[in-house]
């Protein structure tokens, strides 16, 4: 099967209105990175104290929010995760003592109003350890005679199914039938010492303010870097104009992802910036196809004028662009649907990334790269052909 | 031909051999492969569940805790000389940046003592050095070098403890060691995978465990205020007050005070071994044993002291008083604990010794393990499917040099988890990221060179020279775009932290592996098809 065989679009004379895309959405980004106050910076950079929760059924956010409102002090947002029944409870950045207590209230405050209730420890949030101590007594009183050993195994047995087969959270006992080892003694005891609560923490993040900073720095110097890096190698390899224009076309990438970013308003985090760099790395693997066989092209076509040269490059390898772009884009969008709410922002990034990529090597890249050599042919009087130096 | 085709076929095979054991090992059974492959590819945190800590050490602790002992040697030391004085007292520093300007301020020298007192500090106090504040005041502050001696003797002296307490927990592979980020100070990495409850193991960590066995001078007292009104206002020499640590459920504040003496009789120095176990009524408690030069000490003073009372003291805290019955020799225990796991945690830190300085978290990740077995399980469906559709359009694409990029593909996920597996690597979510990009690389090199192949066919060459020229043209490109990004990697892997870091390496393996997969052994595979049919005219591409 052959899609794009001898094609022959005239890539530069379209440039203008993905010059104008690119402009609209760059506006349309900086605008809203505006308004809303530079990007949404996650929990790593920002830093402070964020907790997953999630609910057995879906979560009441008003009386979250409410009531952990009321006893942390600053801002409390809560935020529900849609369709996975979860919450996120972040709140601002505090000094790291305080960022402690603010944790521990956030924990006590949901163990009050979602746990189990009375005193008796909620099986969703207890760990195997302090379970297999708490059965230690009464399954001796109701007649089930194991030793430390077997009762160890019985509550990590428990534990683990709670967390893999059913995602951290029982509705009731009688669901503990399917682990090995539990029998018509064993669920007595559980529904007579131990209560179920509708909630179970699935993730603690809290960042101090000297952490917090010291990530958000380094992040953005080891970026500049890797990209000042790429520079000099393709400087090296063709001419410095290309590597201008590679890094130009990235950097566009990059500012044009960062504004969608911040209009469907998701967080910047630790793993969104790994993200940026695949994105990085898709974008400038993309320009340099294109370099190189404009590279080529240039050695076996000394006289064609050179933005026809740029296209009949962009031609050859239209093919290659759309059959690389389209699998790596589905690759993506399938961790976008499948991957599930921790690889949301990773995957976001990712199919914005490999759109506006794709589409940057061809029309800002290499309209650089034309629009350079038109300079120098300018400067140097019309009447010489197009000749390249590499 | 038939010779290099077979020398190469030696070399794919090598690797391919290779790789898988580094993946699954020699399993001896079918069940065995899935174990070692878990245990061979380790994946970090974010994947598996645990918990991420950095810790701060507050060295400013252990140098005021210095301060304090030379305050206590000094005021002897004076006294023996007959030095007199109104005042030894030391500021406070509280934080780690004041930690430097720590001094000791003595007031009210005589003059006539003033040389008698330059000898004693001269002779027993050289790590110090002394300051003329007036005629008759002086201060001390440590030396520049004794500062940083002390500093990082109290981070080893922590990370030591740390390790010594996490290790007695039973976790699978913890990681305690200093922590290299860029400017950290007297920082402290924890990592602990698959830990269930680490509320718990950051008590466990964060527990000064300072004990003190002490006879009890007075009390109980209702409070503070009490307590002093009872000695007219001020406390007895070498005396100090402490109060009652909250029964479980009692409130935060509700224990009484007692005055005990300053110095204890027995230290958590002293301990030799620290262990839960069950009284007569079956409730839980921590018993300890003493060094034997701890012992004979115990015993002589538990001997003329029959009648008193004795305390233990846990961080500043009472935990139990009782009367002495009898010589009590190189045993005791502290009771009143609220179940199984305070009495082994309380012995786990009681064994590993007490901090020289308290600790700050800067830093806590947790991933909990319902998590980490969702993002294993959704991230696993995801590349599943992504590598599904993947084939399927690269083998309707291409057909027959379809079968060549799956073969390829999955052959370089192959060496990419291999390496992981040897390099001891783990696999994070940002590893993942670079696992995309380096699938997306691999398909792309594919494409690269098909695509060239097909030109070059289109062209009029024949089958055989047009791979020789598809692969030649492509691999100057496919040279490029891979050393590009290496040394994007190689900038990431220098200045970035942790994730970014992950991110390189994995990318960097997987570029590598792609070299050889997607060039020499996609190369091997055409060259074979064409010596397979000698005769071939056309190629399935």
């Amino acid at each position: 099967m052959e899609l794009f065989r001898d094609t022959n679009f005239d890539f530069l004379g379209k440039k203008k209105i993905f010059i104008v895309l690119s402009v609209v959405l760059l506006i349309a980004g900086i605008t809203s990175l505006v308004m809303k106050g530079g990007p949404r910076y996650g929990i790593d950079f920002r830093g402070g104290a964020q907790v997953y929760a999630k609910f057995a059924s879906k979560p009441p956010v008003n009386e979250i929010r409410n009531s952990i409102g009321a006893k942390v002090p600053g801002n409390v947002s809560v935020q529900e995760l849609t369709g996975d029944n979860e919450v996120i409870i972040a709140t601002e950045l505090r000094e790291e003592a305080e960022l402690e207590t603010i944790r521990q209230t956030i924990f006590d405050t949901l163990e009050a109003q979602f746990g189990g209730g009375g005193d008796k420890p909620d099986l969703n949030t207890i760990s195997s350890e302090l379970l297999a101590d708490r059965l230690a007594v009464p399954l001796t009183r109701n007649g089930v005679n194991i030793n430390d050993e077997e009762r160890k195994t019985l509550a990590q047995a428990i534990v683990v199914f709670r967390d893999t087969n059913r995602s951290g959270i029982l509705s009731s006992v009688g669901e503990l039938s399917a682990v090995v080892g539990v029998n018509e003694g064993v669920r007595k005891t559980l529904e007579e010492e131990f209560s179920i609560g509708t909630f179970t923490i699935r993730q603690v993040e809290v960042v101090g303010p000297k952490v917090g900073e010291d990530l958000r720095r380094q992040a953005i110097l080891a970026t500049l870097y890797a990209l000042g890096g790429m520079l000099v190698y393709i400087a090296f390899r063709f001419e410095w104009i290309y590597g201008v224009a590679a890094v130009l076309a990235v950097f566009h990438d990059v500012l044009i992802t960062l504004g969608l970013f911040s209009i469907f308003d998701k967080e910047i985090s630790l793993t969104v910036i790994a993200a940026f760099l695949t994105l990085v790395g898709y974008s400038m693997n993309d320009t340099i196809v294109i370099f190189d066989r404009i590279r080529e092209n240039l050695k076996i076509t000394r006289r064609e004028p050179f933005p026809d040269t740029i296209n009949k490059s962009v031609n050859q390898t239209l093919s290659r662009t759309v059959m690389t772009s389209g699998l790596t884009f589905m690759t993506c969008l399938a961790l976008f649907l499948f991957g599930g709410p921790v690889l949301n922002g990773f995957a976001f990034a990712l199919v914005c990334g490999i759109v506006v990529g794709t589409y940057s090597s061809i029309f800002i890249a290499s309209p650089v790269l034309a629009y350079w050599r038109h300079m120098m042919d300018a400067r140097k009087g019309p009447a010489k052909p197009a000749r390249s130096r590499a | 031909m038939k010779r290099s085709l077979q020398t190469r076929a030696a070399i794919i095979v090598a690797v391919i051999l290779l790789s898988v054991y580094g993946i699954v090992g020699l399993p001896t059974s079918p069940g065995d492969i899935l174990k070692n492959m878990q245990e061979n590819i380790k994946l970090g945190l974010d994947l598996k569940g645990g918990s991420h800590l950095i810790l701060q050490v507050q060295v400013q602790d252990a140098i005021k805790g210095e301060a304090d002992q030379v305050i206590q040697r000094l005021r002897d030391d004076l006294a023996k000389q007959n030095v007199r004085y109104t005042s030894i007292d030391r500021n406070d520093p509280t934080s780690i940046a004041e930690a430097d300007n720590l001094r000791i301020s003595i007031k009210g020298i005589e003059l006539n003592d003033a040389g008698n007192f330059r000898d004693v500090i001269g002779r027993n106090y050289t790590p110090w050095n002394i300051r003329t504040e007036s005629s008759t005041d002086y201060t001390l502050e440590l030396k520049e070098s004794e500062l940083i001696a002390l500093k990082s003797d109290t981070v080893s002296r922590s990370l030591n403890t740390i390790e010594q307490r996490v290790n007695g927990l039973g976790l699978s592979e913890p990681t305690i060691q200093l922590h290299g980020r860029a400017d950290a100070q007297f920082e402290i990495l924890v990592q602990l995978p698959g830990v269930e409850d680490p509320a718990r193991v950051k008590k466990i960590i964060g527990t000064a465990a300072v004990l003190e066995l002490t006879d009890v001078k007075d009390g109980p007292f209702a409070s503070r205020q009490l307590a002093l009104s009872q000695h007219g206002g001020v406390l007895p020499l070498g005396t100090k007050l402490v109060q009652e640590r909250p029964q479980p459920g009692q409130a935060r504040d509700g224990g009484s005070f007692y005055l005990v003496s300053r110095t204890p009789v027995v230290t958590g120095r002293d301990l030799r071994n620290a262990r839960a176990s069950r009284d007569e009524f079956n409730r839980w408690e921590t018993a300890f044993t003493l060094t034997q030069e701890a012992a004979s000490r115990f015993g002589r003073f538990t001997e003329s002291n029959v009648g008193n009372r004795l305390s233990v003291i846990l961080d500043n805290q009472i935990v139990n008083v009782a009367t002495i019955q009898s010589r009590i020799d190189d045993s005791g225990r502290i009771t009143g604990l609220s179940g199984e796991q305070e009495s082994t945690d309380l012995a786990l830190v009681l064994r590993a010794g007490s901090l020289p300085a308290g600790i700050q978290y800067l830093e806590e990740r947790t991933v909990g393990p319902s998590l980490g077995a969702d993002s294993i399980r959704s991230g696993f469906v995801a590349t599943v499917v992504g590598l599904i559709l993947v084939v399927i359009i690269m083998l309707a694409y291409y057909r027959g040099a379809g079968v060549n990029a799956t073969v390829v593909l999955v052959l370089n996920a192959v060496m990419l988890m291999a390496c992981l597996a040897y390099f001891g690597a783990v696999l994070t979510l940002p590893g993942i990221a670079g696992v995309i990009l380096t699938i997306g690389m691999a398909v792309d090199s594919n494409v690269l060179i098909f695509e060239r192949i097909r030109e070059e066919l289109r062209g009029g060459k024949a089958v055989s020279a047009a791979i020789d020229l598809g692969f030649k043209k492509a691999f100057l490109t496919i040279i490029d775009t891979h050393v590009t990004t290496v040394v994007s990697c190689a900038f990431l892997f220098m200045f970035g932290t942790g994730p970014v870091r992950g991110f390189a390496v994995t990318l960097v393996i997987g570029l590598i592996a792609n070299l050889f997969t997607a060039v020499f052994v996609s190369r091997w595979l055409f060259d074979w098809g064409l010596f397979r049919r000698r005769d071939a005219a056309a190629i399935s591409i």
